[in-house]
């Protein structure tokens, strides 16, 4: 499935659509491919699988903990792919959030392809905006691949214009001003960046950043088309007793924002 | 006929912020509208005699410039092949380094742009040093991001962040070291870009900062330029600086960029050596690709992932650098090679023996370079060495160094 049949699906049966993050990798390559997959079988839409990277600038304490010891236990780009195989056989749509560098070095075309190759929907590019290479774009379109960038309650509205103008798939609007965490609220700026964004665009509009409960997830659903957590998902698993126990919690999570997004 | 590129022109002209293949913006889009408002004042306030008068008036009367030449004449004879070394004094600063320069004119943009307070990276100290200080004269709330490793080996600076009124943060993440410490600040900026600038050290970092950190540092060169003709009545053979980031080395290359006949050097930390795999030497032995927000060489693994670097100095200890080198490198305007920390701690005792200078354990990668160019060039060479800090940090690591002293800090019989 692609992102946008996800999108539509939601919409269909009148509701935002779910996307849970979590990094490949921890706490092993296998145990991130279980989490993922009980998250989608507890109601998760599309999954948003974080390449691990050494220099996470946009990301709290929790997901800088995962991703740290992903890459201690030696986590690599084709790992990450293999993830990708591994939850898009699921069904769902698996899109990949990688910084920049990670995929440059990779090879931009031969990311695409391989990412294409793996049943992968598509990257999320939190440090790369659309005017910053003239590498990602092309070889994204090539192979089919949604190019998802992100949107800030401080952006202008000509630059917001100009990034959902190079989205595909959707579009990721970071809820507040901020690094990645779970947050008491989700804060004012949500909405008038959603409104600012769909004024631009067709494309749907998820919103990312702090989302820990369902209750959220729901007060989010009420504008957005697409609720984003992550942090939340991944400190279940760094919480948990055991790998079987992060599991469970990682699936009640993704059940309580399920219903969140159901409920606008 | 000279054909190398002009990086100094080129570059900036039609596309801002681009070095050839390098620097650019490769930040979180949250961070975008800070950095075209922090482009947007600086390109005013350099047209705007005000801002720059304040800034003269400040570096004149506060940071004492200009810095003296002083011919290091026993250090050339004895230690440096014959050759004729002049040191650019940026150690005579107020606060001790180079990086008073970059800071007062950051912190006058801070004001113009109307945001309460600063934050910084630092490695050494002595950019966290400079940023604490000019809060402090300009009424800034500051906070400094320092890697735990260097607020331990930097101990004396981090006393004098807080006696000038900074919040010193340790990052206690990664390496602990100037990168990590970097990571942090971009994080709190992200945070609380509404009220806060971003007062960054070096010439890396995404656009504006490359160009704005370079600019500030010019004046390091256009000086050492002009003294150094007034003295010996003609140009240098050969400039000589230590690269961390880089903004001392671009702050005395510039003025030099033009003239051919005078050789660049930038000296990187070779650590316990290149070969050894624990250095910082980042032109070296380093790729291209993207860090903190521009893109140049840097310190990676296949996967792209950040190497951590390794150096006795605090300053240098960074696996990046920045964009305007990469260039200077690959369009061989400049050279670039490594100093280990035995050379450059060799260099430091030489000069405090010879000239009754103790230098910071950075500048100390130069001046081992200048030995070095020295021997390879010879007596009738004339080399103007940046001399970018003093010492009084680095006692402390000088003196177990040199046996003066015991791991708890005991004064050696
Ligand atoms: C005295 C001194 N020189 C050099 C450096 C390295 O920085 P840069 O390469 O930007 O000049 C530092 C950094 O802390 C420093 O304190």
């Amino acid at each position: 499935m692609t992102t946008t049949v996800a999108f539509e699906k939601a919409r269909a049966e009148g509701r935002a659509a779910l996307i849970g993050y979590l990094p490949a990798g921890y706490p092993t390559v296998e145990g991130s491919i279980t989490a993922l997959k009980a998250m989608v079988e507890a109601g998760v839409d599309a999954v948003e699988i974080g390449l691990p990277y050494s220099d996470p600038v946009i990301d709290g304490p929790t997901v800088q903990a995962a991703v740290e010891a992903a890459l201690k236990a030696g986590t690599t780009t084709a790992d990450v792919l293999r993830v990708v195989e591994a939850v898009a056989a699921t069904g769902a749509p698996a899109v990949v959030m990688s910084y920049w560098n990670p995929l440059q070095r990779y090879g931009a075309a031969a990311f695409a392809r391989d990412l294409a190759a793996a049943g992968g929907s598509g990257v999320i590019t939190p440090d790369l905006t659309p005017d910053a290479d003239d590498t990602w774009i092309p070889a994204a379109r090539e192979h089919g691949l949604d190019t998802v960038f992100l949107v800030a309650p401080s952006s202008t509205d000509d630059r917001i214009a100009m990034t959902t103008a190079a989205c595909r798939g959707f579009v990721y609007a970071t809820s507040v001003m901020g690094v990645t965490g779970t947050r008491d609220q989700v804060g004012d700026a949500a909405a008038g960046l959603v409104a600012r964004t769909k004024a631009t665009t067709d494309l749907p509009v998820a919103v990312g950043l702090g989302v820990s409960n369902g209750a959220q997830a729901a007060e989010i659903a009420a504008y957005a088309d697409g609720v984003v957590a992550g942090s939340a998902f991944v400190r279940r698993l760094l919480e948990a007793a055991d790998h079987a126990a992060g599991v469970a919690s990682v699936a009640e999570l993704a059940a309580d924002l399920a219903g969140g997004v159901r409920t606008r | 006929m000279d054909t190398r590129p002009d990086p100094g022109h080129v570059l900036s002209a039609d596309r801002p912020g681009r070095f050839g293949p390098y620097g650019g913006r490769y930040v979180p889009e949250a961070l975008i509208a800070a950095l075209d408002e922090l482009d947007r004042e600086y390109t005013a306030a350099k047209q705007d005699p005000l801002f720059q008068a304040d800034l003269t008036n400040l570096l004149t009367t506060y940071t004492g410039r200009p810095t003296p030449i002083t011919e290091a004449a026993r250090f050339g004879a004895e230690a440096a092949g014959g050759a004729r070394v002049l040191l650019k004094r940026e150690d005579l600063n107020h606060t001790g380094s180079h990086k008073i320069n970059n800071v007062l004119g950051q912190a006058l943009l801070t004001k113009r742009i109307g945001k309460p307070r600063v934050i910084a990276e630092t490695g050494a100290g002595q950019h966290g040093v400079a940023t604490a200080t000019a809060a402090a004269l300009m009424g800034l709330e500051c906070v400094i991001y320092m890697g735990e490793e260097d607020t331990r080996r930097q101990a004396l600076n981090v006393a004098r962040m807080r006696l000038l009124g900074a919040t010193v943060v340790p990052v206690t993440t990664g390496s602990r070291t100037l990168k990590d410490a970097i990571n942090e600040a971009l994080r709190d900026w992200v945070t609380n870009v509404a009220t806060t600038n971003y007062v960054f050290g070096t010439v890396a970092g995404p656009h504006p900062f490359p160009t704005l950190v370079r600019d500030l540092q010019r004046i390091i060169g256009v000086e050492a330029r002009q003294q150094v003709l007034d003295l010996t009545g003609k140009l240098p053979d050969a400039v000589a600086a230590c690269v961390g980031g880089g903004s001392n080395a671009i702050g005395i290359f510039h003025a030099f960029v033009d003239d051919p006949e005078v050789a660049l050097y930038g000296f990187e930390a070779g650590g316990d050596g290149v070969a050894t795999g624990r250095h910082a030497a980042t032109i070296t032995a380093g790729s291209p690709g993207v860090l903190h927000g521009a893109r140049s060489y840097l310190l990676q693994d296949d996967m792209g992932q950040t190497i951590e670097s390794h150096s006795i100095s605090a300053g240098l200890d960074y696996p990046g650098v920045g964009p305007e080198h990469a260039w200077l490198k690959d369009s061989g305007r400049a050279s670039y090679e490594p100093v280990d920390d035995a050379d450059a701690m060799e260099a430091f005792r030489l000069l405090c023996r010879t000239e009754g200078i103790i230098p910071a354990i950075e500048s100390s990668h130069a001046l081992a370079g200048a030995r070095r160019l020295g021997e390879r060039l010879g007596p009738d060479a004339t080399i103007l060495v940046n001399l970018s800090g003093r010492g009084d940090k680095d006692v402390d690591t000088a003196a177990k160094w040199f046996d003066l002293m015991d791991e708890s800090g005991e004064v050696a019989p």
